[in-house]
């Protein structure tokens, strides 16, 4: 697949940079995404992630540099606006309620309603049943959408905050560390959804700092490290270890292996 | 598009093995009221054993302790609301207070017809609400904290007002005000039923609940309540208006302040400077009682409603049973403890169930 064939990304940032009173914290970073491909942003902590993703979601206005979305230039004033024209943002830990049922959480500050006037009233029917229905689509079968989502485990909720993400039309999927905090097969789980949005034709940006679990699902790679870019690389072009070695920044493996073997060599003289 | 669904027909649900059936029964017992429903069914057959020969389980009995579940219900079913939402309001007892003293003054001293009085004691009781909710949400302070300091200023400034302007505490003298019959039939008249008279309070009590669970259960308004005090910024993430949701509950625990101000001002038809001190915290514990979590994002109205209704039995059922009824807020004290104890458990068994 060729994403980059003529087409214009959905999003598309061209050297910016974002500076907090005197901190840099990202300085003249590209990058892009295309409808139906997995952009992965790699690097590690400090490297500018947050950073760069809530410039992409609304949260931060860039200090420099321009953001095109469908090749238009855009300026988001809130979250709100960036989710409106179809960038929805699920974040690691805040994404669902843990107390309030699959399918209140699913429509939270979207109900669907019937009735007019003071009479309206939030339609928990529909709710449900759509509820029920985008899950499936995305292969999660549920006994009960009238469940607490704390019921669910990490994994299932990273999968209802996507297919929600995708049922109320975003184009731009951007998911925060949503394999962080999981083990290795409920990371699986999570990894398969975001190959059913992007085989719905979602551009997908995965931040990670977890090369094995971008490396099977991207497309594209883009590294950052003490808030620059190291370049956006193809699957095709670049090896799982190159990435590991770019992310970490090699002389300090380099230098850190050197020094375990030091470590070793003082416990056998002991 | 699916990629490794079966094509026909809707797929079977794979079952997990480790998951017992749960059925609808169980889904009952999870429903936050519940510990709530089983405590006053509890307190009810415990005072009808102890005082049932002293007039407990009699129609004028039940009338007693109906209404003093009704006039801290109002209260607590509004407090509910508040604090599914994630907020406290230690200010509804002043402004009880205050808006009764409000429509004494007006109605009394200044001779208004009793209606436009108790509109301005509402605008009153709306203007607090609205600070209240502005100020927590300006200064991120916790609100138990914001409404500690609006409770003193408010019930001192009543005191202070009332004095300066009458040279009183007490104000009487409601009835003779213009406009009284009316205020009367709809605040204070009574319903004869089987000999004993029903306080018309139990009505907005129930209608107060009623509304209530219906914003609560069956509005999208209802649903960003759930959502503000389950988590402000996954709520604030998905365009919940966080601000606007908060701010109106603190306005409509206000407004629920006025009305039993209303009430008790035309009941007794007249105002004291000190009433409705304490309602705050018995308040806080009928909402307990009635499963709402102190924390936030999960408990009911109906609960609420069930709460005021355990509080009024045992607060008459204690004097029905003829104990001396110094012993009531150790009753009260303890059974607060219990809930919480029970709503852990409760909600423990949500999260698993």
């Amino acid at each position: 697949m060729h994403p980059t064939n003529g087409r214009t990304p959905l999003i598309e940032v061209q050297n910016i940079s974002k500076q907090f009173d005197n901190v840099i914290a990202l300085e003249d970073v590209s990058m892009s995404v295309y409808s139906g491909e997995v952009m992965c942003l790699l690097g590690d902590n400090g490297a500018g992630k947050s950073t760069l993703i809530k410039i992409l979601s609304g949260v931060h206005q860039p200090t420099r540099g321009t953001f095109l979305f469908e090749g238009h230039p855009v300026r988001f004033a809130s979250p709100r606006a960036a989710l409106d024209v179809g960038i929805a943002t699920v974040y690691q830990d805040l994404a669902m309620i843990p107390l309030l049922s699959i399918s209140r959480n699913f429509f939270l500050g979207s109900e669907p309603t019937l009735g007019w006037g003071p009479f309206r009233r939030f339609d928990i029917r529909t709710a449900d049943r759509v509820t029920h229905d985008e899950l499936a689509r995305m292969g999660i079968q549920l006994r009960d959408t009238a469940q607490p989502v704390g019921t669910l485990s990490g994994g299932e909720r990273q999968s209802v905050a996507i297919a929600r993400a995708v049922h109320f039309g975003a184009k731009v999927l951007i998911l925060d560390e949503p394999t962080a905090a999981l083990g290795v097969k409920e990371a699986a789980v999570v990894l398969r959804y975001i190959a059913q949005a992007r085989a719905r034709g979602l551009g997908v940006i995965f931040i990670t700092h977890n090369v094995h679990h971008a490396y099977p699902i991207g497309d594209r790679f883009t590294l950052l490290n003490r808030g620059r870019s190291y370049g956006t690389f193809k699957k095709s072009d670049v090896t799982r270890e190159e990435v590991v070695q770019m992310m970490a920044g090699g002389e300090e493996l380099d230098s850190l292996s050197a020094e375990l073997a030091e470590f070793s060599r003082t416990d056998l003289s002991t | 598009m699916s990629v490794s669904q079966p094509a026909i027909g809707r797929p079977a649900a794979p079952v997990d093995e480790r998951v017992a059936r749960g059925g609808s029964f169980r889904r009952l017992l999870v429903r936050p009221e519940m510990g709530a429903l089983a405590g006053a069914v509890a307190v009810w057959l415990f005072f009808a054993a102890v005082a049932g020969r002293n007039g407990f389980l009699s129609l004028a009995g039940t009338a007693t302790y109906l209404q003093v579940a009704a006039e801290l219900g109002i209260l607590a079913v509004a407090v509910a609301l508040l604090m599914i939402g994630g907020e406290f309001d230690l200010s509804v007892g002043s402004v009880l207070g205050a808006t009764g003293m409000i429509v004494s003054v007006l109605a009394v001293q200044l001779n208004w017809n009793i209606w436009l009085a108790m509109a301005a004691a509402l605008a009153f009781a709306l203007v607090i609400g609205f600070f209240n909710g502005y100020l927590v949400l300006r200064t991120g302070l916790p609100s138990f904290i914001v409404t500690l300091g609006t409770l003193y200023i408010i019930r001192g400034a009543t005191i202070a007002a009332t004095r300066l302007l009458t040279g009183r505490t007490q104000i009487g003298g409601l009835d003779k005000a213009p406009g009284f019959d009316s205020a009367k039939a709809v605040f204070a008249s009574t319903v004869s039923f089987g000999g004993a008279s029903f306080s018309i309070s139990i009505v907005w009590w129930l209608l107060v609940a009623a509304v209530a669970t219906w914003i609560l259960l069956r509005t999208s308004f209802g649903n960003w309540i759930f959502g503000c005090g389950g988590n402000v910024q996954a709520a604030r993430n998905v365009g919940v208006p966080v601000d606007r949701v908060k701010i109106t509950l603190f306005m409509a625990t206000a407004a629920a302040a006025c009305l039993v101000a209303l009430i008790q001002a035309v009941t007794f038809t007249g105002s004291d400077v000190l009433r409705g001190d304490g309602q705050e915290f018995y308040a806080i514990i009928a909402v307990v009682v009635g499963g709402t979590l102190l924390t936030g994002g999960y408990g009911s109205a109906i609960g609420a409603l069930l709460g005021a209704l355990i509080f009024g039995m045992v607060k008459q059922g204690i004097v029905f049973a003829r104990v001396d009824a110094d012993w009531f807020q150790v009753v009260l004290g303890a059974m607060l403890l219990i809930a919480v104890l029970i709503n852990r458990f409760v909600r423990d068994r949500a999260m698993r169930a």
